[in-house]
């Protein structure tokens, strides 16, 4: 079905992991070991509760380090399930609810990001953290998500997935509504929860699809379905897949469900480090990595919307990133931009490519990540417009700083750069001319305003007001592990010279096998590369010179396109406007009155589009996307409760009296209906 | 003897039970209605098993573990009845709305 | 079984002496106006249930019966009608006036369950009455197959007896709490 060149191919002569691969459910109940320790004896702790946090990651990092070797080496292919439920459903088939553990290639490579990166900002987050707020509750949930995304990773069958993928939900609402006494923080965690469940459905409903389907919950055998060609599982399998990719759309931030992700900067910088580098927003594209056989085979008319929503996504949070002011929203649009790199690639059938970005970005974003944090920490300030001039007082952030952003923007021989090069050529030989061109164009803004952001933070001169002082220790050496990482973690893939990376993703299932390109695809080299060395060096020629205001010399650069990328392309303002309008007026009315539900709907709907279109034209307001849905929301369900509550008399005696009478006619519906 | 004739005693005692719960206005007495429905409840077990005879005697074990449940339910019952009681001076179960929005 | 029969076996009538005293025990207990009066109602009820209960040859669930309500539960009772100062004369008010509804419902309530058990086990006799004493089977049934139950039931109870002292003892605040000791140590 594919023409493309795939690297995914079957682990021949694969161990089966022994002792290692069949105790590796150890990994998945430490965090959450810890996550009850911390609630329950953190607080008495001289640490608060991070020593037990730190202690746990590093017991999984250990053994995901010991399972990547044994993988990297002689190969895993390992499941193990454990039946815990069992359900029937029509014509006696049934279906058995399970959890266990998959070690192979992908999940080793996923157990290592996840553990490493996590063990790192949680180092990091003792600094970082000391003298907060709720620090003991605060390292609970960060074990809490961690053991989630590795339930995650680990799911050998869709429900666990599930169960690890809304975990993983819970954690980053409670982490990034940390600070919840500020109003626009606890927004802000409803925000990502509520963009997140909308798109779970889609998860949930593709999941039922083909669980139903094919009768079984894991996800092998689904596959392995797939790959034999059922008839029943081919008749759905475009919808299941287009579904299940709706569901990684909102968790990895696609178009147009990324507006949780910037809004996720509330949180303390661990945590958009730990849920933007190696967490959360990684576990779409892992999804779709272990589905690809599905997307490759059967769901293959699924795919070129992968590839379309994933070149959106990375083109506009490309160009989102460039006027932004707050240094950690610059990294969440590009955290948007790459993941769409990562979605695309996979979309083009680049299992391989995909892949190795998300685990190069793991490193040089959380880098990036936690160095801005130590620069806030330093001048407690996100905006840029107070920076400036940093070099001098914070060299060790500086340094580790733009090493994370030479591999983010792709100059080799940094991390960035192989990846980045393994998609645009896998773009190239996808043939998908298009993509490849906007992709090059993209590299080209991510260099610039990557630079642009290191010289507004640590060029020019300092215009903030704190007195800026290098941060401790315990949060500059995670910085420099992860600068080693971000400079030598691209080196496992080189082409034509040393091709590990292939062999250490590599899972069960077989599908079009073919031999992978040997050496550099030049004519997807030489475009990424210079639109990559352009990039940077424009934006030295612009933020070099220390302007009067950041924005003025914002509008100067980019002059047409400035007012629209200003207000994110008015995609909140449409989704306030055209959705939560319409839905929250006549909602709110149709508890009393049904009958003019259908007119206010249309009045409102057509008032609401003309605003919008005004407000389009005037680009007038700012921010208020789903935070408008979480009120709408609220307020249907207050207005609904309020005509339900007469109900709730508060008088025992009626409850009961409605008990008896319920239960009366349930009898007779039996006896009727029998 | 029939097993019905028992049954339609335990059946008509439930139901007294029934208006008496739904009835009364001092919470202790409806607490009273709740036992005459448990005690309902008890002659049925206890009748059901001398018609099927198990060899465990499962209906008779069951009618003593109501039992017993029923005197730990009064306890707590009265428990409450008395802390509202102390609170709000009345018995009355129409004062017990503090569940209400 | 024909009517004839049925009231031809003495046990019969037994059972309609017993079942005649349930009944209007029963009855008086939801609508004596009377606390008091009902909860001795209560135990005319109970006393004639475990009637029932010794008719079918239920010994031990009958002394239970006997001694858990009639000596404990009911005492109990008296203490809360007696502490909450619930009126123990005569009180029109004590019911809702509602009673019609709460009738229809309960008189709803006795229609389906008689003619549902009607149907099911219209005809069914009772046979195995009178084979003597079931406690020994009774008591290793209890302590044998049904032993883990057992234990939670004891259990439970002891979770209500804690629950039940802990939330009808007088709080007292830390201050007074002091003084009490205060007075304590100087006796």
């Amino acid at each position: 079905m594919s023409t493309f060149p795939l690297t995914y191919a079957l682990q021949e002569h694969a161990g089966d992991g022994g002792a290692l691969a069949q105790y590796a459910g150890v990994m998945l109940v430490v965090p959450f070991l810890a996550f009850l320790l911390i609630i329950l004896i953190g607080k008495r702790l001289p640490r608060q509760g991070a020593e037990i946090a730190i202690g746990a990651m590093a017991i999984d990092f250990v053994y995901a380090l010991a399972l990547f070797f044994r993988n990297a080496t002689e190969g895993i292919v390992h499941e193990e399930q454990f039946e815990i439920a069992r359900f029937g459903f029509g014509g006696g088939r049934q279906v058995a609810f399970e959890w266990g553990w998959v070690v192979d290639g992908l999940s080793t490579m996923m157990f290592l990001v996840v553990t490493l990166v996590a063990l790192l900002v949680f180092i990091y987050a003792v600094g970082y953290m000391k003298g907060e707020i709720r620090v003991t509750f605060f390292f609970a949930a960060l074990c809490l998500f961690a053991g989630s995304m590795m339930l995650l990773v680990a799911a050998p069958n869709l429900v666990q997935l599930i169960v690890g993928w809304e975990g993983v939900g819970l954690a980053s609402y409670l982490l990034i509504g940390h600070y919840w006494e500020d109003r626009a923080n606890s927004s802000a965690a409803m925000k990502a929860f509520y963009v997140n469940k909308v798109a779970d459905i889609g998860l949930i409903l593709g999941t039922v699809i083909l669980a139903v389907t094919a009768g079984t919950f894991r996800i092998n055998e689904i596959l392995a379905q797939a790959e034999e060609g059922a008839a029943a599982l081919g008749a759905v399998a475009v919808v299941a897949g287009l579904l299940i990719f709706f569901g990684a759309m909102g968790k990895s931030a696609q178009f147009p469900l990324h507006v949780w992700l910037p809004d996720a900067m509330a949180g303390p910088t661990p945590v958009s480090a730990l849920m933007h580098a190696a967490t959360m927003v990684t576990a779409g594209v892992y999804l779709i990595a272990r589905m690809f056989p599905f997307y490759e085979g059967m769901a293959a008319d699924a795919r070129p919307w992968i590839l379309g929503i994933g070149t959106v996504t990375l083109v506009i949070g490309a160009m989102l990133a460039l006027v932004q002011d707050d240094i950690k929203r610059v990294l969440a649009y590009s955290t948007v931009s790459q993941l769409g790199y990562m979605v695309a690639a996979l979309g083009a059938g680049g299992y391989v490519a995909g892949l190795f970005h998300l685990w190069t970005h793991a490193f040089f974003k959380a880098l990036l990540f936690l160095a801005a944090g130590s620069v806030i920490h330093a001048v407690h300030s996100n905006n840029m417009s107070e920076m400036g001039g940093l070099r001098t007082s914070l060299p060790r952030t500086y340094w580790t700083f733009i090493v994370g952003s030479l591999a983010l923007a792709g100059i080799p021989p940094l991390a960035g750069f192989w990846s980045k090069d393994e998609i645009l050529a896998t773009f190239d030989h996808a043939g998908v001319t298009a993509v490849f061109w906007l992709g090059v164009a993209t590299a080209f803004l991510t260099a610039f305003y990557t630079f642009r952001m290191v010289l507004l933070t640590f060029h020019g001169s300092y215009k903030g007001h704190a007195h800026p002082h290098e941060s401790p220790r315990v949060m500059t050496v995670p910085l420099m592990i992860l600068a080693v990482g971000a400079i030598a973690g691209g080196f496992v893939l080189i082409p034509g010279i040393f091709s590990g990376f292939h062999h250490w993703v590599e899972v069960r299932q077989v599908f079009n096998p073919e031999e992978v390109e040997a050496g550099f695809d030049l004519a997807a080299l030489i475009p990424g590369l210079i639109a990559a060395v352009s990039g940077v060096v424009a934006a030295w020629f612009v933020y070099s010179p220390d302007a009067e205001t950041q924005e003025a010399r914002d509008r100067v650069s980019i002059p047409g396109l400035y007012p629209l990328l200003r207000h994110k392309y008015y995609l909140d303002d449409i989704y306030w406007y055209g959705i939560v309008q319409p839905i929250k007026g006549p909602l709110a009315r149709g508890v009393n009155w049904v009958n003019q539900y259908v007119i206010d709907g249309v009045v409102n709907g057509v008032g609401a589009v003309t605003m919008a279109l005004s407000r389009f034209v005037y680009g007038a307001l700012d921010q208020k996307g789903i935070d408008g849905v979480v009120h709408g929301v609220s307020a249907a369900t207050d207005s609904a409760g309020t005509a339900l509550r007469r109900l709730q008399s508060g008088r025992v005696q009626q409850y009961a009296a409605g008990f008896v009478v319920g239960a009366l006619v349930l009898v007779l519906a039996v006896v009727v209906l029998r | 003897m029939i097993l019905f004739q028992f049954l339609l005693v335990a059946a008509l005692l439930f139901s007294f039970g029934v208006y008496g719960l739904l009835v009364r206005r001092n919470a202790v007495m409806v607490l009273l209605s709740v036992e005459l429905m448990l005690n309902a409840v008890n002659i049925n077990l206890v009748a059901f098993e001398s018609v099927l005879a198990t060899s465990a005697l499962i209906g008779q074990v069951f009618a003593v573990f109501v039992i017993t449940v029923a005197a730990a339910e009064v306890g707590i019952g009265l428990a409450i009845i008395l802390m509202i009681f102390r609170n709000r001076r009345s018995a009355n179960v129409d004062d017990f709305n503090l569940m209400r929005l | 079984m024909s009517l004839s029969q049925w009231i031809g076996d003495p046990l019969n009538w037994v059972f309609l002496v017993l079942a005649l005293a349930v009944l209007l025990s029963g009855f008086r207990v939801v609508t004596s106006p009377n606390v008091v009066h009902a909860a001795l109602f209560l135990v005319a009820t109970l006393a004639a249930t475990a009637g029932f209960f010794l008719l079918l040859s239920a010994e031990f669930v009958a002394w239970v019966l006997v001694l858990v309500y009639i000596g404990a539960v009911i005492v109990l009772f008296l203490f809360g009608i007696m502490i909450t100062r619930a009126p123990t004369g005569r009180d029109t008010a004590v019911d809702h006036p509602r009673r019609l509804p709460s009738a229809l419902i309960a008189l709803a309530l006795f229609g389906v369950l008689a003619w549902s058990t009607w149907t099911a086990f219209g005809d069914t006799a009772i046979e195995a009455v009178g084979e003597g004493s079931s406690t020994e089977v009774l008591g290793e049934a209890l302590l044998g197959r049904f032993l883990i139950p057992f234990e939670v039931v004891s259990f439970l109870l002891l979770a209500a007896l804690v629950g039940g002292i802990t939330l009808a003892r007088k709080d007292q605040s830390p201050a007074e709490e002091e003084a009490a000791e205060l007075v304590r140590s100087e006796r």
